[in-house]
């Protein structure tokens, strides 16, 4: 059947099960949005601001576990996607972003609305594809759905010119996809395996320490059914929060920079470090030097450039890690008698582990005039559903909910590790909202990170997105000024935002409804009334304005050199 | 520690770009490059000289394994290749100077492919340290002008890099 190119692009999206987009028109995208019209398949959500298109299309990658999908027209439109392309990248999320493009006679002439959006994107995208043919949209699209979601996950742009778009073409979606030069390897080896599951049970101080992967990997089922049988502790990143419950008496938390005292202590005076879906960043290791020191390391990753990138590493499995982990449950089941003695062998261990969580346990100190952030936390945890999606945006409250709210499933937290992007919070949730509608989406914020997409209120009440916004406001940048109380003699250099901005004013200008608690007694009921509401809403909480996150391992020290108080 | 790598590639828009970017965007070096379509359908070969530890050149060869574009990395840091370069030198010549050009080209059997009474230009071709060498001879007679290709690599024996 003939159809233009711009009708082929969304029978590719109907394809590959796309049934919702986050995008915004333009002049060179505007013969997408009319074919868009009419086509049943897809639900397109407009959001205000092409950022928030893209993190929209991030979060709901992340909760759904499918390839997020985002439209921008060309120049500034394509360029206020790259904070979300990178995002996504430095996360490693599937998304496939397609851009309007000028016309190619047009292209490298400065058109209007014209930019060289792969030339910019290209360190931060996967991978990128300029369609310059009808003909070859379809193989394009089938390349770049497969490319963004399998092996290590990314963001893949598809640039797409007003003429390919206007172009009469047949369509015919390819059976099978074929990339010589792109094959993951998604097996783990069976040696390696059974190399490593015998280190395992030769080791008396083991830590699986757990990153983003296993979440993007599946693997929350079979991790948390080997670190159940062998009774090994388990820590995870911000990233890995919820593949393994943090009820299971075994987990310690977090661990790196704002982690817990007992995931520090355990890392570093570990004999063997089994690394899931991890890649050893800077925010978890510390010194390099001083890391692991008594460790062997075990590392479990699909993407064979995280392993031994930053530390030594004495056994690599390259696989997929549902894969090496199933792999790895089937040897255990093989060893016998060792099993039963590996796991008594251990009781000094989670002697020493039950110790460190029995001395430095994570905590504040309660207030009852002040509301402190954590304690809204602890609230919110109390009184939302079990299944509720949290997202955050980035600084203190960011490092609070990883530390209190205590995640016990995965894709229940979104967000922004890698890159930190403040202004995810509020979009990322919308995304998560248009996933799954029936669900409790909360997002928590700062005062400086719900400002930067603050015009999403806009699409939530449009599309009928009931989240519930959590602000956490102490007229500051929060985490910045705790660096500068620390490190600068509290020089508080721009970092305090003193207007007192009316947020039930806001949200009710948006045709939201808002709620301010000011005291700790207020908290409660304004989490409950916020919970009843059936549409979006706002729910302030005024919060003591010099808390700091702790413990904090300062830049350039070792994991085990925590500030404790301070 | 300077090493020799060979790319190949889908010869696909951007893919160059990104290589580049790549290296310039972790920091890695580039000493010299060198690219051209291969014998196989849609493939080019980049030959890349570049430096670092061990660590460092096990992340390039990594990272550029990673790009969806690249079909295989060819890492002949061992000797395990055969490695050459072109070189096209302009030397200014004059009186005595002139014997001396003609008796350094046929000590490295360079070959003279310009002449004008003040000036000779040479075509070179070996392994970069004769390049080098020659150039070293050369530079007291006064260099005007030096065009090099940047190294290219093939494995020795009857293999090809495909097997």
């Amino acid at each position: 059947m003939k159809m233009n190119g711009a009708r082929i692009i969304l029978e590719c999206l109907k394809k590959e099960g796309v049934d919702t987009v986050f995008g915004y028109p333009g002049g060179t995208v505007i013969n997408l949005y009319d074919e868009l019209y009419n086509f049943k398949a897809i639900n397109h959500i407009l959001p205000r601001h092409e950022q928030a298109g893209t993190h929209a299309a991030d979060g709901y990658a992340r909760a759904t576990g499918r390839v997020g999908v985002a439209i921008a027209t060309s120049g500034p439109g394509a360029t206020n996607t790259v904070t979300g392309i990178a995002t996504a990248y430095m996360d490693s999320i599937p998304m496939v972003i397609i851009t309007g493009q000028v016309p190619t006679a047009l292209i490298g002439n400065d058109a209007f609305q014209e930019v060289d959006i792969i030339g910019i994107t290209r360190p931060c995208t996967k991978h990128s594809f300029l369609i310059r043919d009808v003909k070859d949209i379809a193989m394009t699209m089938k390349k770049a759905f497969y490319i963004a979601r399998s092996g290590r996950p990314g963001p893949v742009l598809v640039d797409f010119p007003k003429d390919v778009q206007m172009a009469m073409g047949e369509f015919h979606y390819p059976e099978t996809v074929e990339i010589r030069s792109y094959k993951p390897n998604l097996s783990g080896h069976p040696r390696q395996v059974e190399k490593a599951v015998a280190m395992i049970l030769d080791s008396r101080r083991p830590v699986m320490y757990v990153g983003g992967g296993a979440v993007l990997g599946d693997a929350a089922e079979p991790l948390t059914l080997l670190a159940r049988t062998l009774s090994i502790p388990v820590t995870t990143t911000l990233m890995g929060l919820g593949s393994f419950p943090e009820s299971d008496p075994n987990s310690l938390g977090m661990l790196g920079m704002h982690g817990s005292y007992c995931a520090n202590m355990a890392m570093t005076n570990s004999d063997l470090i089994i690394a899931i879906g991890a890649r050893f960043d800077d925010r978890v290791t510390g010194k390099l030097s001083t890391f692991a020191p008594h460790a062997k390391i075990i590392h479990i990753d699909v993407d064979p450039t995280s392993i031994k990138k930053n530390v030594r590493v004495d056994l690599p499995i390259v696989g997929d890690v549902k894969d090496v982990l199933t792999k790895m449950i089937k040897q255990v089941e093989k060893s016998g008698d060792k099993q039963a003695e590996f796991t008594a062998a251990l009781a000094p261990w989670h002697a020493d582990i039950s110790g460190w969580k029995e001395k430095h346990p994570i905590g504040y100190k309660q207030s009852s005039t002040i509301i402190k952030p954590q304690f809204v936390i602890q609230k919110l945890r109390e009184l939302s559903d079990d299944d509720a999606i949290i997202s955050t945006d980035v600084g203190q409250h960011q490092m609070w909910t990883a530390q209190f709210f205590k995640f016990n499933k995965p894709r229940t937290l979104l967000t922004s590790g890698g890159l930190g992007t403040m202004g995810f919070g509020l979009p990322a949730a919308m995304g998560a909202q248009a996933a799954f509608p029936e669900r409790q989406v909360i997002t928590i914020c700062g005062d400086g990170g719900i400002q930067m997409n603050i015009q999403e209120m806009a699409t939530l009440v449009q599309n009928r997105l009931p989240v519930k916004i959590v602000i956490l406001n102490n007229n500051f940048l929060g985490m910045v000024r705790q660096w500068q109380e620390l490190f600068f003699d509290k020089r508080y250099s721009s970092t305090c935002m003193e207007l007192p901005i009316d947020y039930i004013k806001l949200a009710d200008a948006y045709g939201a409804k808002g709620f301010l608690a000011t005291k700790p007694g207020d908290v409660e009921s304004v989490i409950k009334k916020g919970f009843k509401e059936k549409g979006p809403v706002i729910m302030e909480f005024k919060i003591a304005r010099e808390e700091k996150v702790l413990p904090m391992v300062p830049a350039g020290a070792s994991l085990n050199e925590m500030v404790l108080n301070a | 520690m300077q090493h020799t790598i060979s790319v190949i590639v889908e010869n696909d828009f951007g893919v160059l770009s990104r290589v580049a970017t790549l290296f310039s965007g972790r920091g890695f070096n580039i000493d010299s490059l060198s690219v051209a379509p291969t014998n196989e359908d849609g493939l080019s070969r980049m030959t890349i000289v570049t430096r670092g530890d061990a660590q460092i050149l096990e992340q390039i060869n990594k990272q550029l394994n990673k790009l969806i574009d690249v079909l295989k990395v060819l890492d002949f840091s061992d000797g395990s290749a055969v490695e050459r370069e072109l070189a096209l030198i302009k030397v200014s010549a004059e009186d005595d100077a002139r014997a001396e050009v003609l008796r350094v080209v046929d000590i490295f059997r360079a070959k003279i492919i310009d002449v004008t009474p003040r000036s000779y230009t040479i075509e070179a071709t070996g392994n970069p340290i004769k390049i080098d060498a020659i150039l070293e001879l050369l530079r007291p007679l006064g260099l005007k002008e030096v065009v090099r290709t940047g190294s290219v690599a093939i494995g020795r024996g009857a293999k090809g890099w495909n097997g």
